[in-house]
């Protein structure tokens, strides 16, 4: 499935592959626990399709990626920068941060807007082995009543969410599944 | 098709617009700068609604394209006919079969379903611009949530004209946090913001874009002793009987002679085709404009 | 179905085929060839490479030819064909001390190292209608010099010895580009150039203008303007070197300005840029009284609240496509919002003819 040279696993026909991602992420984002099949991106061993194929879909020479210590790599890195030409950044400069979630930690470290642009804060790219059983019930823009969800660490995606409108917000990925958190949804803990 | 990429745009533009659309969607109701392009068509003319709609679309989508609730005015013929030239996406008339809508103006009288999305074009975005110029200043209103100014002009109205005197553009609260400009549809549309499909707003000249996503609240501003009040012409549409549709007035003769009927002309056909005939039977009386000439 | 604006693609199909015969005009006269206007219309063209941000002098004739002669459509034209450019990278910043200047003049001094070079100018023409033109009357080739082989310095490299004139500070940094990213303000001064230089010349000259007569007043002198060319250089990362691409003609102008002083600046003469493609005097000048107009913060003067010191409405309102495609946008129809006006006005009407008539029979039930 991965690729080890850093030349492949680009979108075979960029445009449309692109057009496919983006909805996709727009899906999950506009509906917050719902999941959406993305592929097309094959990145080098470590990262999952999903996340190669957001990382396609989104990032060009105007974003600084950020790689969390589990998956970067000198192939990761030069994927990346062939593929997309993003530059690669430290945290706290990161429009986009990609790892798994105790590599991506500690949240504080990545920019959460200002007042007057919370836009200009980070998105996070939380790898999950899976996609485990709902943890969490959410409610807020984008859903209908409420809809469940599993999160990695209630107590600090709830602290995010307060601190809405900043915050960042949140893609997980799985195999070849997306889901999203955005800093507007609140987090109950089930059970 | 033509020479030009996937729908006109290059792919690192469209990657731009979709981020602004991702953070927009995210922080429903706040205008996300974005470094608009200059399109081919002019601004004032949906070069916003345009840039999203271009950002949005896939291959697969149909696409519809309404002007003040019409599919055959000028400009909605014209942004039709870009986007079936430049990305060959399939075009309708009817609402059910859109997968992306784009309006200028209104929001179809039908409920929109979960799969679809609706893009507007938004000439001035800002909601509080015609009560501060200034984008420093109204930027910082956002900032602290700091909307009295906006609240004070909607009570002069009451106090001068016994009503608030806004009746299209209305402004709406958004999930509770900002104050965002529905863009200038009729305010009988407003309350219809609350649905289940994607709605995306683009500002091309003002380089914003904002986002509501489905089921998210969308209140509109008024009184607790002067409620907000979605109105219409008190008629049924002369052509397809309905009463809960927003109608264009008509001017039929020098005589005060006067016809209503559907403005969401998709609605009154499919109504007509069920076999609903109002006052003037299913034909309009009248037949003007350019193409008539 | 009715609709008050009913287009229909015939409609519209029918009106391009009109505009495309009245913009040829009576077929028995020749056809204008874009070199004809290229070269007899070279100020216009210039206009439509600088506003339109695009130095190509055929594709500004084309722009010209094809919008029957209405330069902001041209501009347009240009504008919208700009955005859809590949960019293969940014040349280095060019060097106009080392401009071939055709015209070059210094108001500040009677006469300067590299002289005095009026060059081409409507400056000393009596305006009076050139009769012989008509006939189509060919011209007497004009005299010629030796042209100048070493560069001709600013003029005001020579007030910087004495300390007299306020120095920019030299910047490695990339500014950023205003057809990359959104307008935010407050614009810092490279931004606001950007802006100034593609910005109307007839708002830019207005403003400029304005400050002349007394709105935000700065007595500008014009230390030099200079028209030439200048080589545009590139660096190529595979050679290491930067090599050149090409050339452009230029109008560079900077007013030396007089300063008494700030809380923050001793008094000494500061300054106004402004460049711009071709040959564009008006609007360079025009953008150098307007740049300084706008350093007002910088400087640490007072804002007096003219309308050229003020950024967020100068750099918002100077461009003219933006500014005629939401002008012109109000011809589209409105009639779904002037529906719901129409409906609110005759309310408010009811409810204020209803009270009228209860005060009325209220006096005289008092009466």
């Amino acid at each position: 499935m991965s690729q080890t040279d850093i030349y492949s696993g680009g979108f075979a026909d960029p445009a449309v592959a692109a057009a496919h991602g983006f909805r996709a992420a727009m899906d999950v984002m506009a509906r917050p626990g719902e999941r959406r099949e993305i592929t097309g991106g094959i990145a080098p061993e470590g990262l999952s399709p999903a996340a190669a194929s957001l990382i396609l879909t989104l990032c060009d020479p105007e974003t600084g990626v950020y790689l969390a210590a589990d998956v970067d790599s000198d192939a990761l890195r030069g994927w990346i920068t062939f593929h997309t030409g993003a530059p690669l950044v430290s945290a706290d400069k990161a429009d986009f941060a990609v790892g798994g979630w105790a590599a991506l930690m500690p949240i504080d470290q990545y920019r959460i807007g200002t007042t007057e642009y919370p836009d200009r804060s980070a998105t996070l790219v939380v790898e999950l082995t899976e996609f485990a059983a709902p943890n969490a019930t959410l409610t807020g823009p984008g859903i209908k009543d409420t809809a469940r969800m599993y999160l990695p660490d209630l107590a600090l995606l709830q602290r995010n969410s307060m601190l809405y409108p900043l915050g960042v917000d949140l893609f997980f990925t799985s195999g070849s599944e997306v889901a999203a958190l955005p800093r507007s949804t609140q987090i109950t803990a089930e059970g | 098709m033509s020479d030009y990429n996937f729908a006109y745009l290059d792919e690192q533009t469209k990657r731009m617009i979709r981020r602004a659309i991702l953070k927009g969607l995210a922080i429903p109701g706040y205008q996300v700068p974005f470094a608009s392009r200059e399109m081919p068509m002019p601004y004032g003319w949906g070069t916003g609604g345009v840039q999203v709609s271009a950002a949005t679309l896939t291959p697969e989508d149909t696409l519809k394209v309404i002007d003040q609730g019409a599919d055959d005015t000028t400009n909605a013929v014209s942004i039709r006919k870009f986007f079936e030239r430049t990305a060959g996406v399939a075009t309708t008339e009817e609402t059910e079969k859109a997968s992306i809508i784009q309006t200028r103006h209104r929001i179809p009288e039908a409920d929109l379903r979960e799969d679809q999305i609706l893009v507007y074009q938004v000439p001035i975005p800002e909601p509080l611009r015609f009560l501060e110029p200034r984008e420093t200043e109204t930027r910082k209103m956002h900032a602290l949530e700091e909307y009295g100014l906006m609240h004070v002009k909607l009570y002069e109205d009451i106090s001068q004209h016994g009503a608030i005197a806004t009746s299209y553009a209305y402004p709406v609260k958004v999930e509770g946090r900002y104050v965002m400009d529905p863009s200038p549809i009729p305010k009988f549309d407003n309350p219809k913001m609350e649905m289940a499909a994607i709605q995306l707003f683009g500002a091309g000249r003002e380089q914003r874009i904002y986002a509501v996503p489905p089921y998210t609240k969308v209140v509109s501003l008024d009184f607790e002793d002067y409620p907000f009040e979605a109105t219409k012409a008190e008629h049924p549409c002369d052509l397809c009987a309905a009463e809960d549709s927003y109608l264009d007035e008509v001017i039929l003769d020098d005589q005060g002679g006067r016809m209503f009927v559907c403005s969401d002309t998709d609605y009154c056909r499919t109504r007509r085709e069920a076999g609903h005939v109002g006052r003037l039977g299913t034909e309009t009386p009248l037949q003007t404009g350019p193409e008539a000439a | 179905m009715y609709v008050a604006v009913k287009g229909g693609e015939r409609a519209i199909d029918n009106a391009h085929a009109w505009l495309a015969e009245e913009r040829r005009g009576d077929t028995s006269i020749a056809e204008m060839s874009l070199a004809q206007i290229r070269e007899q219309l070279k100020l216009a063209v210039n206009r439509v490479m600088a506003e339109g941000s695009l130095n190509d002098p055929d594709l500004a004739a084309l722009a010209i030819k094809q919008s029957r002669g209405d330069l902001i459509e041209a501009i347009f034209l240009i504008r919208a064909y700009r955005t859809t450019l590949p960019r293969f990278g940014n040349s280095r910043p060019v060097e106009t001390a080392e401009m071939a200047c055709d015209r070059r003049i210094s108001a500040t001094f009677k006469d300067v190292p590299g002289g005095q070079v009026l060059g081409p100018t409507f400056d000393y023409t009596h305006r009076l209608l050139d009769f012989k033109l008509a006939a189509e009357g060919e011209v007497a080739e004009a005299p010629k010099a030796e042209p100048r082989r070493e560069p001709t310095p600013h003029v005001t490299s020579f007030l910087r010895g004495e300390d007299i004139i306020q120095s920019e500070e030299a910047s490695e940094a990339t500014p950023k580009d205003i057809t990359r990213e959104p307008m935010s303000f407050p614009a810092d001064r490279a931004t606001r150039l950007q802006t100034l230089t593609r910005g109307d010349e007839g708002f830019v000259l207005g403003m400029a203008y304005s400050t002349q007569r007394g709105y935000a007043r700065n007595h500008a002198f014009v230390g030099e303007l200079r028209i030439g060319t200048v080589a545009v250089e590139m660096d190529i990362p595979e050679l290491g070197f930067a090599i050149e691409i090409g050339e452009v003609e230029l109008t560079e102008c900077e007013t030396v300005n007089q300063f008494k002083g700030s809380k923050t600046e001793p008094p000494q003469f500061t300054r106004g840029y402004g460049l711009v493609f071709g040959q564009s005097e008006r609007k360079a000048i025009s953008m150098a009284l307007v740049d300084r107009a706008l350093r007002w913060k910088e400087l640490g003067e007072d804002n007096l609240g003219a309308a050229a010191q003020d950024e967020e409405f100068v750099l918002s309102h100077c461009d003219n496509i933006q500014a005629t495609g939401f002008l012109e946008h109000i011809k589209l129809p409105h009639y779904v919002d002037f529906q719901s006006e129409l409906e609110l006005v005759r309310k408010l009407r009811r409810e204020a003819e209803a009270a009228r008539a209860a005060a009325a029979q209220a006096r005289e039930a008092a009466e």
